[in-house]
Parts: structure tokens; sequence; C-alpha cells
């Protein structure tokens, strides 16, 4: 029963695979098609929209903005369809992971394979959820892209069959601890991919030149404010893993904190979004140099994930590789 | 009025002094009070701030590369073995001991001293703020970040203004009126939860570098059967705090009554993976009282004012060495130590006297055994269903007697002659639980009595730690509030003209506030609909 179960799920991981990177290909379509919109309209709707909104003289007149400025231009059928499909291959993704959990009859996130399953689930889910908020979608293709790998590198690298618990895990701080981790990378994710955009705009905005797409795109100014407001949302998860992980430690190895490597390096990007955040308040480093930070951090997240894991010696060897 | 932020603060107000400073074409010298003023401006200000903590993150990372003494001590030894050429350069470094290092420690207290100055001063001028009226309200409007206007036509200017303070109030705004116009504040929890976050911070430095003096850890291995009492004698090893007294240990007492793991049986791909270690104690207090208990792993003791912790297990076979004239010179359970999962264990027997010479045993413990096909022992099973323990015999100088400390898992052979194994005449004693062997050259007999399993517990003591678990809630609390409140300062001034009266309304924030602009929007909206004015939307 076990077996079979996982086998259906890995059946689910590979469709759900599959459906990404059709969406993944939409979403590229799609920057490509806003590019050939713009250049047959040459209208950029951030400069018109973002206008002051002081206007005086007459009845009042009272503009709504901040909710409505990121309308984009290319509402292209790709990005629809690339929208629909990330829904559908998540779906199955969901099912999936839901799916293994039965079969391992516990939480699916209790080795590398499991925890990148149940991780980029909920990246992709914190980039759908995000969408009530702001129009994020000129991300997707970012964002698919590093889930698509992900998945595929989890799958053929670090696939291992369902096992039991060893004792160490077995703790209700694992579904917390791992949870929330995998929720704060979500939001970090796209805080770098937000960084990234800010970062060619930037440049586009300084020379005028830089792919054609970004006229599409909210400003420079802006894209830093969006990437602010979900790192410090990232942030606040990741302090809460730390905090959960320390109290965990302390049931497990008898310390809240001993340097492993896993803590050490979940330490480092502590302190880089720390530094991240006082960077936006200092004179001199907003904009490119604190986009950059954001960028290094979620680079150290994802090495945090991968080579701390599987070449550095600690305690947190959970990889069952 | 000064922000008492750090000069390079994106807030930070101009300093007109610095200003002034910069303007003055005749620059006065700066006497040592000065240069020190200099220096510590710069240490507090947010670049300095912001290069420490990156400088901390990337100071952070050589622990990482290699293995720490805290964490890791048998890592360190390996490595010397390995790298001999390296290890002296990185040792005085002292990269094997980063977080207690001269360097990372120099970034850290820089940092802290940073934000203790930068802390103070503010948490003073925030006492301030909170005790002090919204400031007057500015006279042009359009300068500000945000603000809007709304022709009123005839309404009434101070009724206009009165509704304007009961409707800020109503959103919790702290309100003042000026004149013809109504300031108002709100936010102060931001500036509170910050300070609250920093202030937390400086807790847990001080908790885990004071507090974490006091406490100690200790280990120690307990077979089946056995007892181990908790005072400073009896530990394996033993790590006090720097202001540890003997006196802080509790002389309770715990008895091992059965050690039980539980395997995977049924699930193939994980067949022998112990799923649960489980250690039954009998604790004992210094009052007589009596209690059962189970210890596990993620499920410590909590007895006598310390965490005893279950940290590893495996076997202590009970082995008994009489001398020719079959008089015990040795009996006593010895803790093998597990070296793979299979649980295949090394162990040493010394026995220094009662025998005629002294003698030296290496052993190896195969709990499941089977034959290779190269005729070499394994375990295939780390449950004990099918034990046989291998011994090899020396016999000749222990060197137990130059004073120098030496590991009881460890045997030294150098002036030491093989009398069974590999390369002795006589073979490898192969035995299993209830076998006696006879040793070579009638130097008596080894027996293998018995099998019982052995736990290494960790006890702590860590005064400490609930300290350090306040303070992180703090920070939480003090994070969550400085990140998502939104300081802000509103206005509200109605303005005669010719053509009746218009409002203006205005907005400035203290920090991140993306919806600052919405927000002086909506008061604008919500003020015209309750003085009536028709809004053309």
């Amino acid at each position: 029963m076990t077996e079979e179960l996982a086998s259906i799920s890995l059946v689910g991981v590979y469709s759900a695979t599959a459906v990404y990177t059709i969406a993944f290909i939409a979403f590229t379509l799609d920057l490509a098609k806003r590019t050939a919109e713009r250049s047959a309209t040459v209208a950029n709707p951030y400069v018109s929209a973002s206008a002051s909104a002081s206007v005086g003289g007459g009845t009042a007149v009272l503009e709504r903005t901040g909710t409505t400025v990121d309308a984009p231009a290319g509402r292209s059928k790709w990005v629809r369809i690339a929208m629909s499909l990330t829904v559908l291959g998540w779906l199955l993704h969901i099912a999936a992971t839901v799916l293994r959990g039965i079969a391992a009859e516990r939480v699916p996130w209790a080795n590398m394979f499991e925890f990148s399953l149940t991780a980029t689930a909920i990246i992709v889910g914190v980039f759908l959820g995000v969408q009530f908020w702001q129009d994020l979608r000129y991300l997707g293709a970012y964002l698919l892209g590093f889930v698509v790998l992900a998945l595929g590198i989890a799958t053929v690298n670090f696939y291992v069959d369902v096992a039991p618990l060893v004792p160490a895990l077995q703790s209700a701080w694992l579904v917390i601890h791992v949870f929330v981790a995998a929720l704060a990378t979500g939001f970090l994710a796209l805080g770098a991919g937000l960084s990234v955009m800010q970062i060619l705009q930037a440049r586009r905005e300084a020379s005028g030149k830089g792919a054609r797409f970004l006229g599409t795109l909210p400003d420079a100014h802006r894209l830093e404010m969006l990437a602010y407001r979900l790192i410090v949302v990232g942030f606040v998860f990741w302090t809460f893993t730390l905090i959960a992980g320390a109290i965990w430690a302390e049931r497990a190895w008898g310390r809240y904190w001993g340097w492993d490597t896993k803590e050490v390096w979940t330490f480092i990007i502590w302190t880089l979004f720390a530094g991240y955040i006082h960077a936006r308040a200092t004179r001199g480093w907003r904009g490119t140099r604190s986009s950059w930070l954001a960028i290094i951090g979620f680079a150290a997240i994802v090495f945090n994930f991968t080579v701390v894991n599987l070449f550095f010696k600690g305690l947190h060897a959970y990889s069952g590789l | 009025m000064a922000s008492f932020r750090p000069s390079d603060h994106v807030d930070a107000e101009r300093d007109a002094d610095l200003d002034e400073r910069r303007a003055a074409p005749n620059q006065p010298k700066l006497d040592f009070v000065g240069y020190l003023r200099f220096a510590w401006r710069q240490l507090t200000s947010m670049r300095t701030a912001l290069l420490l903590l990156l400088l901390l993150a990337f100071a952070a990372v050589p622990g990482s590369l290699v293995p720490q003494r805290s964490a890791d001590p048998n890592g360190v030894v390996q490595y010397e073995r390995d790298n001999p050429q390296l290890f002296p350069i990185l040792d005085a470094l002292q990269v094997f001991d980063t977080y207690t290092s001269v360097w990372f420690s120099a970034i850290y207290l820089l940092l802290f001293v940073s934000l203790i100055g930068c802390v103070l001063p503010r948490t003073k001028h925030h006492w301030q703020a909170l005790r002090s009226r919204p400031p007057k309200t500015p006279a042009r409007f359009e300068r500000l970040p945000a603000s809007t206007t709304v022709d009123a036509g005839d309404t009434d200017a101070a009724k206009a203004i009165e509704e304007a303070r009961s409707l800020l109030k109503g959103q919790r705004y702290r309100v003042e009126q000026y004149g013809d116009s109504v300031s108002a504040e709100r936010g102060y929890l931001r500036e509170t939860g910050n300070l609250v976050f920093h202030t937390a911070l400086v807790g847990i430095l001080i908790a885990v570098g004071i507090g974490g003096g006091f406490g100690y850890s200790g280990q120690k291995i307990v077979v089946e059967g056995r007892s181990f009492t908790n005072v400073l004698g009896n530990y394996d090893s033993f790590n006090p705090g720097r202001f540890f007294a003997e006196t802080a240990l509790d002389p309770y007492t715990l008895t091992l009554d059965d050690f039980s793991v539980a395997y995977e049986e049924e699930n193939l791909d994980a067949y022998g993976q112990p799923i649960d270690f489980d250690a039954s104690v009998t604790a004992r207090t210094r009052d007589g009282g009596e209690q059962q208990s189970s210890i596990k792993v993620n499920e410590p003791l909590r007895i006598g004012g310390t965490d005893v912790f279950l940290l590893g297990n495996g076997y202590a076979p009970v082995i008994t060495v009489r001398d020719g004239a079959g008089d015990v010179a040795f009996s006593q359970p010895v803790p093998f130590l597990p070296q793979d999962s299979q649980l295949t264990s090394v162990g040493v027997v010394k026995i220094p006297d009662g025998l005629d010479e002294q003698l030296g045993m290496r052993g190896f413990l195969y709990p499941t055994a089977i034959e290779l096909e190269s005729g070499a022992l394994a375990s295939s099973h780390p449950e004990d269903r099918a034990p046989t323990m291998t011994l090899e015999v020396y016999t000749g100088d222990l060197k137990l007697d130059d004073g120098q400390a030496t590991s009881v898992y460890a045997l030294d052979i150098t002036d030491m002659v093989q009398i069974a194994g590999r390369n002795a005449p006589a073979e490898t004693l192969v035995l299993t639980p209830g076998d006696t062997i006879e040793l070579p050259d009638g130097l008596g007999s080894v027996s293998f009595d018995s099998l019982p399993r052995y736990i290494s517990i960790d006890v702590h003591r860590d005064p400490s730690q609930l300290w350090v678990l306040l303070f992180a809630l703090l920070m939480v609390a003090g994070l969550l509030t400085s990140l998502f409140v939104p300081r802000r300062r509103m206005w509200v001034k109605a303005v005669q003209t010719d053509a009746g009266v218009r409002l203006e309304y205005g907005g400035l924030a203290r920090g991140e506030d993306p919806n600052l602009e919405t927000a002086v929007q909506e008061l604008a909206r919500e003020h015209s609909q309750r003085l009536g004015l028709k809004v053309d939307r």
C-alpha cells in the first residue's frame, strides 16, 4: 500500500513538473508578447497612473491610488494560459505531496526529496496567493523556472523511498519548524525575484537600455517597495523558524544553540536579511544595493538547502541520501 | 526637533550643526573629545551598523567550513590528521573556535555597542515623544509625500476641523488642534517595537553571556541495571560554566531499569531502522522520593533543576577474565562504541592488575553476526539477534602508570605483544554470550557473560535558558510591531479662500509606510462624507 501510494505520488510529481514547464514557457512568451505590444503602442501605463494625486480646484477629485497602479499593460492571452496552467500544476503538486504524506503516514517533509516537494508547493502557493494582493504575474517565468529546476533535481537526485521517521525527527516541531521555513522561503524567493527586476529596471531607467518587457513593469522604486514588503514577511517567518528550531534543538539535542552547520547558515541568512532591512533605512544603500543584498540572501537560502545539506557535516543530517 | 536617529538614517532630519560645520570655511580643529565624538558618531551610524551586520554574516562562514571544537571535537582531531600543514595556521587564526574567537567576538561586540549607542538616545527621545503633543501643522502641504485638497464651499471651518478631530481620534490617532487645523500622529508602537526588538537582542546576549556561566553539562554512560548519581566524580566528561559551583549539583540517582529499541519490520526500504528509543528509569531524589519515568529522544527528563537527554546508545558486553587459578581478575560491562547503523561496535578491555602480565584486548561486536564470503564477520541488524564478539589479546605494558590521561576506548600497543589474533600464533577469540575461552600460555580465561545495552545521557543545567526564550519572544513581538505598524502624521487644515473653505489634507510617514497615500485619500473621503460633501469619484 505504502509503495503504491508513493508511486502514484511520484506520477503526480512528474505531471505537475510537466504542467509547470508548459506554464513556464507560457510566462516567457507573455514577457516576449508584452515587449511586442509595447513596441506597437509605445505606451507606458505607469507614467500616467502614478502621476500626483493632489488635485486642487473644482469639486474634489479623489483618486484611489496604490492598489490600481499595477494594472499590467500586456494582458496577453499567454499570461492567462500560464496562470491557469500554474493553478492546474499546483493542484497536481498538492495532490502528489498529500499522497506522499499518506503513504508515509506523517508530514511529507522528512528528507530532502520530500522537503523539496513540499517547499516548492508552498512557494507556488505563495506566488498564487500574493496575486490577490498585487499583480506579480510578471514574476511567473522566474518563479516557475526555479520550481521546475528544483522539482527536477529533487526527483532525479534526491529521491528516496518512504521511510519511517528516525526518533530525532519525531516531534511536533518538525511540523511547525520546517513548514514555516518553507513559507519564509516562498516569500523570500518572490522578494529576490522582485529585486532582480528592480536592478534591471533601475539600469534601464538610468541608461534607457535593457529588456523591453521591463517597460510594462512597475518602476524601479515601486518594485523595490514590493520586494521590501514581501521580504519583511519572509524575515518574520525566518525569525520564527530560527526560534522554533532553537526550542526543538533544546529538546532533541539538549542545547538550544550549538553552531551546527545548519544553525550557522540559518543565522547567516537571518543576518543578511537583517542587513537588507537596515540597508533600506540607510542613505546611499536604498535601491540597487539593497536589492543585491536580497538576492545574496536568497542565494544563501538555496546554498543552505543544497550544499550545506549534502556536503557539510552536521546534526541536520536528514537528507536520507 | 532632532530625531535622535543615526545621521545617515533615511528618516533622519538634517542635522543643522553638521550642515553649518560643513558650510564653515574655517573648520575648527577637532580636539580629543571632538575626535571621540566623531568616532562615536561613526560607530552609531546606520552605515557602520549595516557593515558590521554584513561582516558578522561573513565571519560566521568559516565556522561552517571546518569542524568546531565546541560541536565536533573529534572532527577537529581528524582535520589535524588530514591537514597537518594547514592546521596550525588555521588554529592560530582561531578558526576551530570561530564563534568564541577574538575576531568574531570583536565584530559582534562592536555591533552591540553600536546598537546600544543607537537605542539609548532613541529610547529617551521616544519616551519624550510619547508624552508630547503632535507637532505643529506645517504651512505648505504640497511638500509632504502625500497630500490632497477638497473644496468644501460654505462649510463651517470650525465644524470641519472638529469633525476631522473626532474622525482621526476614532482611527486611534493622538490629536491636537492648532487654530484652524488639526495635527494627528499614530503608530508610536512602531518605534516602541523597534526599541523592544533591539533591547531584547541585548538581553539575549547578556543572558547567554552571564546566565550561561552558571550552568553545566555532563555526559555519562549508564548500562542497563546500573545507576548514576548526579555528583561531580561520576561523570565521564563534564563542562562547567564560568561561575559553576559544585554545590549546584543536586545529588539525585537514576537507575536504568530497561532500554528498549523498536525497529522497522515491515517497510523493506527501511528494514532495521530504529523507530523508537525508550529508556525506562527510576529516579530517586535526595528527599527519598521515587519516580518511574522514561527518557526518549525529544522527550528529556526534567529532574533536580536539570534536563537529562538521551543522546546515544550501544552495547556493553559483560566480560569476565579469570587468572590461571580461576580467580576473577576483571568482570564488568564494557561499553562498545557503535561504528555503523547495524551497530557493529568496537571496544577495549584493559586489565593492569590481577594477572601475571598486563593484559589488553581489542574487540569487535556484531549484534546480528553473519559471515561474508571473504570469511569476515559483519552485522546485518542492529538488534542482538545473533550476537558475536571477537577479541584480539595483547600482553605487555598498557602504559597506564606514567600519569598521562588515556582514552578508555583506545589501546596503545607500542609496548605490547599480540598473543591471540591475526598476527599471533593463537587465533582471534570468537565468543557468543555464555562462552568461555582459555587464553594461550595458561594465562587464564575470558568469558562473554551477557549483553546488556547502555545509554549515554547528557545532563544539562542552564538557568539562562528561560531568559533567552523570553527575550526571543519579545524580539518577535517587537519585530512584528516595528515592521507592520505604520507610524504616520496626518494634518487637516481649513483654509478660507474667496470661493469658500478649502480643506487640505497632508500625511507624513516615519519609516516604511506603503499605504500612506491611500490613508490620506481615505481620510479626505471619509471626512467629506461626514461633512456631507458631494465627492467626485
